[in-house]
């Protein structure tokens, strides 16, 4: 077997610190708030809300789709787990270990690497691919970088003999995104953030693509955290799906649940913008008109009310707890609807059936 | 199979070269860029070598052999206005001009990109700290704050190239900037930044090699700005003084005899422009030959 196989098993064994039990990462009440500068003076006159106070985990080996729309702070939630932003608030805890107390940013990311949307954006349009995919190890003091990149090349089907010496623009999106994917992976990570990795790619190489993903967790043992915005990719590759709303995680749980009944008005509403594979079937009203609202200030109790059909009093009240909703514990909503005691005309109706 | 792909159909170009190397390549294969870069040289070997050319002494005037034309006998461009060879004075106030067109903007380069790259990369407060310091210069114009600089430290040609130097640093750090904070919000950044390369490690690998490009073009776009601003000063007696031949100087001095015998006192004028010319090509078939997407 190739070498990065035994490495990546002979790195992965003994840095399992928690056990199977205990979720690779575990992000907990995230916040990240950028400040919108005006003026002369060039002083803070605003606040965009990009995360707020966003809490989840990632268990061991399986894949988190995370959905939403666009600005909803899915990229920057990416972002903050593997420390390209600096965190306001809130804890990463990477198989047990606290980031900032146990472990530092340059030990995280050893363990969690980060693929992204626009290929060639994200390739040195002067390095050639290996020497774009031996940058990692190099830094890092991992062994023999040169022949890491020309074996992980092999794993995503690019022929090393061929495309080694090739710069990015003479590749295509589907190869530049193959060459990102062995970039991530020339690290060993335990973790790879997959943001947006498949949207700019055609269908036909997406699926390739995808396949090529699937594959490469099984053998290398990955966790994946998969950001799309398209519900049918998330679909396929999740096992669990987290649905973002304005900076907040509004439901969470397994892909098979969310998609069979959706427990949040805008995980709903998100689902219903699904095109239809029926023709005769098609959508002809959006679900949900109008623009999110500004995060710069967002509306208060449930950030979803000013869109929400079934918006209370009580949702611009108070805030939703994310809870889990009846039947599943893994399933967890933020919504008033879902909780008996919020004082919901709904809630009420349902916990009385 | 699905999976094939037109590129792999193709035969596989095999490339073992280095960057450089394709760079090379490249800009040998650009004619104009050639050409005036075999200008340049010979006017630099010309200006090293001057003294073995067995010229006449740009030094020994002559009051009767004033402003004499082109192709005269014993005076293959003419005279000056004091009755020396224009063709022994050509060639040696190459050394002096090229010198101090060249090296200011050389210094300049140096100090200035760093200065660039550090705000570019480091972005926030530094940023603001060394770009508000370099919009100061900004404030005069180049040829008073050139004049300015020089007076207060004194004549000279050492001083010259001080002054020189400092001015063009502030344009030339603004254009690192720029390029240099448009390649920092790249995602192949992100992506070092997550493989855990320190700054300098980054810089080195994946920010200069695509800043170096644009900031040398503009840097070799301002060596003719510099030569002219060198020949200024020398005008006003703060620069090279007379009798040193040197271009700038010449086409000053000349400007009188502009009605007497304009194609000699066009000379000098003629040395600055295509030299200058020469650069500006040069630096264009270096940019094109850095591309490596052509």
């Amino acid at each position: 077997m190739s070498r990065t196989d035994t490495q990546a098993r002979t790195a992965s064994a003994p840095a399992d610190r928690g056990g199977p039990k205990q979720p690779l990462i575990i992000a907990q009440d995230l916040k990240k708030h950028f400040p919108v500068r005006s003026g002369l003076l060039n002083r803070q006159s605003a606040t965009v809300h990009a995360v707020d106070g966003v809490s989840f985990e990632v268990r061991k080996g399986e894949t988190l789709g995370i959905v939403g729309e666009s600005g909803c702070g899915k990229s920057t939630t990416a972002r903050l787990l593997i420390g390209l932003i600096e965190l306001d608030q809130g804890h990463i805890i990477f198989d047990g270990e606290e980031l900032g107390t146990d472990i530092q940013l340059k030990e995280l990311r050893h363990g969690v690497q980060m693929v992204f949307q626009d290929s060639y954006a994200s390739l040195n349009p002067r390095l050639t691919i290996e020497q774009s995919i031996a940058f990692g190890p190099a830094v890092q003091k991992l062994d023999d970088p040169k022949a890491r990149a020309r074996d992980l090349m092999q794993r995503v089907g690019l022929d090393p003999d061929r495309f080694a010496a090739r710069y990015p623009h003479e590749l295509s999106g589907g190869q530049r995104q193959r060459v990102n994917i062995a970039r991530a992976l020339a690290m060993s990570p335990r973790l790879v953030i997959l943001d947006e990795a498949v949207s700019a790619l055609d269908k036909s190489v997406e699926a390739q693509v995808l396949n090529l993903l699937s594959d490469l967790r099984k053998e290398l043992g990955l966790t994946y955290v998969f950001i799309s915005h398209d519900l049918n990719v998330v679909r396929f590759i999740s096992d669990r799906v987290l649905v973002m709303y304005l900076g907040e995680v509004v439901e969470v749980g397994p892909v098979d649940a969310i998609y069979e009944t959706q427990a949040h008005p805008y995980t709903a509403s998100l689902f219903a913008a699904m095109p239809s594979m029926d023709p005769d079937n098609r959508t002809k009203e959006p679900p949900l008109a109008g623009d999110p609202p500004n995060p710069i200030d967002p509306p208060t109790g449930c950030r979803f009310h000013t869109r929400c059909r079934f918006a209370e009093d009580i949702c611009s009240a108070a805030k939703p707890k994310l809870a889990t909703i009846a039947g599943n514990p893994d399933h967890l909503a933020a919504c008033h609807i879902q909780d008996a005691r919020s004082g919901h005309s709904l809630a009420t109706r349902e916990a009385a059936e | 199979m699905a999976a094939t792909d037109v590129t792999e159909l193709i035969e596989p170009v095999v490339r073992t070269q280095g960057y450089w190397t394709g760079v090379f390549h490249r800009f040998r294969k650009d004619p104009v860029a050639v050409t005036c870069t075999a200008i340049i040289l010979l006017l630099i070997l010309a200006a090293i070598f001057a003294p073995y050319l067995d010229l006449a002494d740009p030094y020994k005037s002559s009051m009767i052999k004033r402003l004499k034309p082109i192709g005269t006998d014993g005076f293959l461009l003419g005279t000056d206005e004091q009755g020396r060879d224009m063709f022994a004075r050509l060639i040696y106030g190459g050394r002096l001009t090229l010198f101090i067109g060249l090296m200011p903007v050389v210094f300049a380069f140096v100090i200035g990109s760093c200065l660039g790259l550090v705000a570019g990369y480091a972005g926030g407060l530094v940023n603001t700290i060394i770009m508000r310091t370099i919009d100061v210069f900004f404030a005069f114009p180049s040829v008073l704050l050139a004049i300015a600089i020089s007076g207060a430290l004194g004549a000279g040609i050492f001083n010259s190239l001080v002054s020189l130097t400092i001015v063009f640093i502030p344009p030339i750090a603004r254009v690192a900037e720029s390029v240099t904070s448009s390649v920092r919000a790249l995602d192949y950044i992100d992506a070092a930044r997550a493989s855990g390369g320190d700054a300098l490690t980054i810089i080195r690998v994946h920010i200069i090699g695509n800043v170096l490009g644009p900031i040398f073009v503009y840097a070799t776009s301002l060596t003719s700005v510099c030569m002219i601003l060198a020949a200024g000063l020398s005008f006003l007696g703060i620069g090279v003084r007379p009798p040193e031949p040197e271009w700038g100087l010449m086409l000053n001095t000349l400007r009188t005899a502009i009605y007497v015998n304009p194609w000699v006192a066009a000379l000098p004028g003629l040395m600055i422009f295509v030299t200058s010319l020469c650069l500006n090509l040069l630096s264009d078939g270096l940019r094109s030959a850095m591309n490596v997407k052509d």
